[in-house]
């Protein structure tokens, strides 16, 4: 028995918080915990791992593996299935995460469920619930393969100390360069000081009745007081206000804060797709009728100029 | 050069979804090309009209009612289809395994696709396929540049954005923002039902992934509105819910 394995999503040492919550979670499944960490000179990150549970925490340490490449992930992951039979692998949603586990599923030529946002795993069975049609409906599927696979959405699970032994084990290095077929020409870093939208606490999202960069801008005060994230619905990327990478719905980021801020948003039906399952929703919008208001913990009917301002200042005092 | 793109017809974004007897009802839900397939699609028209490519070929696995995506993308300007039928209830796996057949037989310079669909948001099937015809795969584009057999690609990253070079042939997946698909002109239309489709029957294997069951998520209940208040006085009860129910750290 060779327990649940958390594949540690990280980059330049900086451990996503997924991982903490995957690990904390894998807890509960009465298997032991792995944290599989890939990079180069990375064995410092394993306190870090066993504070949140990690009893074992498999380390492959090269130059091969110092940056994410999909080659020679998959060929190193695969050798170390094959060798220890783990009953599960979770990675964390991610952009990296859902290329790594549905390369590495088809070589094994086994099952994945992607985007889990629960999870049921014993005695190597895994159940998954998916939210499906962007949060329109759920699907609750079976990996029906070994070992069970699954990718996690960030934010579904609570980050928990659990104290784990953290025992080093180093694997034989299983990929060479001829398993790589990606070369990384550049990486250009997000700069904002803002958090990832995926993983923000809070989100603060701009709509139509921004009007422009000057309701923006009000959404990106309000943000930043709240250090969160800044999202926006369809109107606001396709005026060009926002980034696409900044697109809240369902054809763009699905985004599960603990509170959601609608500004200026109606909430056309792909928008609360991306949003619907955050634990608060507050909006701001003029239309009474805006579909936004049926989803909201909070809704003020008037005009986002007006209360954005005021809010700021009483959330000051 | 030949351009193959896979496409997936998927419910209209803005469709309401119900239940049926269990299952995901498509009753009166009107079809289209998975919006991402359709990026993929406008990419792979692009690359023709650069006199980069000379043939984009389509190609869709699903039911015969998916003839139609196949249609919608020659009519945008695609030069031929397969259409490979398929129960709707093949699992990732199960497709991949039938769309890499037919791309092993049509042996493209650049297979194309979106990233995800947006039905069931599982992003697997690319990925798959390039692992099953043995190709690197680049992830989430949102711009390429082809040249000496090589695909130079910006990408949607983890915290920014990265630029990969791979050996082509390759498996490339779009973003929806790396271009903006056209509308199929009234020719194009036309035009599009003399372009030959081929059909042909799914490999036949079995799913990995097994489905339990479909539900709707419980309808999240509005709470309290503020209507008809000025504007600072609900400005205030709003601070004062933020701070006293939803507890946020103010900076």
């Amino acid at each position: 028995m060779a327990g649940t394995w958390i594949f540690v999503d990280q980059k330049n040492g900086n451990i996503r918080k997924a991982t903490f919550e995957m690990l904390s979670e894998a807890k509960k499944f009465g298997d032991e915990v792995s944290a599989v960490l890939f990079g180069k000179d990375v064995e410092g990150l394993v306190p870090e791992l066993a504070k949140y549970g990690a009893d074992k925490v498999y380390i492959a340490d090269a130059d091969i593996f110092a940056d994410y490449n999909t080659g020679a992930y998959v060929a190193q992951l695969a050798a170390m299935i094959s060798e220890n039979s783990p009953n599960a692998v979770l990675f964390a949603h991610t952009f990296n995460g859902r290329d790594f586990a549905s390369r590495l599923a088809q070589k094994l030529e086994a099952g994945l469920a992607t985007d889990a946002i629960a999870a049921e795993i014993s005695a190597g069975k895994g159940v998954f619930t998916r939210a499906i049609y962007a949060g329109k409906a759920l699907s609750k599927v079976e990996v029906t393969t070994s070992p069970v696979l699954a990718t996690i959405r960030a934010g579904v699970w609570e980050v928990v100390e659990n104290g784990g032994a953290g025992e080093v084990v180093k694997p034989a290095v299983a990929a060479t360069d001829a398993d790589v077929y990606q070369t990384i020409k550049d990486f250009i870093p997000t700069v904002s000081a803002r958090p990832d939208l995926t993983e923000a606490d809070v989100v603060v999202s701009g709509g139509r009745g921004c009007k422009g960069p000057d309701g923006i801008k009000l959404v990106e005060q309000l943000a930043d007081m709240l250090g969160a994230a800044v999202g926006g619905s369809r109107a606001s990327i396709d005026s060009g206000w926002l980034g696409h990478e900044l697109q809240v719905g369902q054809t763009g980021k699905v985004v599960n804060p603990n509170l959601y801020i609608a500004c200026g948003i109606s909430g056309a039906i792909q928008h609360l797709a991306g949003m619907s399952s955050s634990k608060f929703i507050a909006s701001i919008n003029t239309d009474t009728e805006a579909p936004i208001f049926n989803v909201s913990d909070f809704g003020v009917v008037a005009d986002m100029f007006k209360v954005v301002p005021v809010l700021m200042d009483e959330l000051k005092k | 050069m030949k351009v193959l793109v896979c496409v997936k017809q998927t419910f209209d974004t803005e469709a309401k979804i119900e239940l049926k007897d269990g299952k995901i009802s498509n009753t009166g839900i009107n079809m289209i090309i998975n919006p991402y397939d359709e990026v993929a699609v406008e990419g792979g028209i692009q690359l023709k009209e650069k006199k980069i490519a000379d043939e984009v070929v389509v190609l869709s696995a699903g039911a015969d009612k998916a003839m139609d995506a196949i249609r919608t993308a020659l009519a945008m300007g695609a030069d031929r289809g397969i259409l490979i039928k398929q129960d709707p209830d093949a699992d990732e796996y199960a497709r991949a395994v039938a769309l890499a057949a037919a791309i092993k037989d049509e042996n493209p310079d650049i297979i194309l696709a979106g990233h995800v669909a947006a039905d069931d948001g599982s992003s697997q099937v690319p990925t798959r396929l390039a692992e099953i015809l043995g190709l690197p795969h680049v992830n989430v584009i949102t711009d390429i540049e082809i040249a000496d057999g090589k695909a130079v690609c910006t990408s949607e990253a983890d915290g920014g954005t990265q630029v990969t070079e791979v050996a082509l042939p390759a498996v490339i997946s779009s973003q929806v923002s790396w271009n903006e698909p056209r509308y199929p002109s009234m020719k194009g239309i036309m035009q599009a039902k003399k372009k030959p489709v081929a059909t042909a029957d799914a490999v036949a294997v079995d799913n990995k992934v097994s489905i339990i069951e479909f539900s709707l998520p419980p309808a999240k209940q509005a709470g309290i509105k503020i209507e008809g208040a000025e504007p600072p006085e609900a400005a205030v009860q709003l601070a004062d819910w933020m701070k006293n129910t939803v507890k946020v750290e103010v900076k």
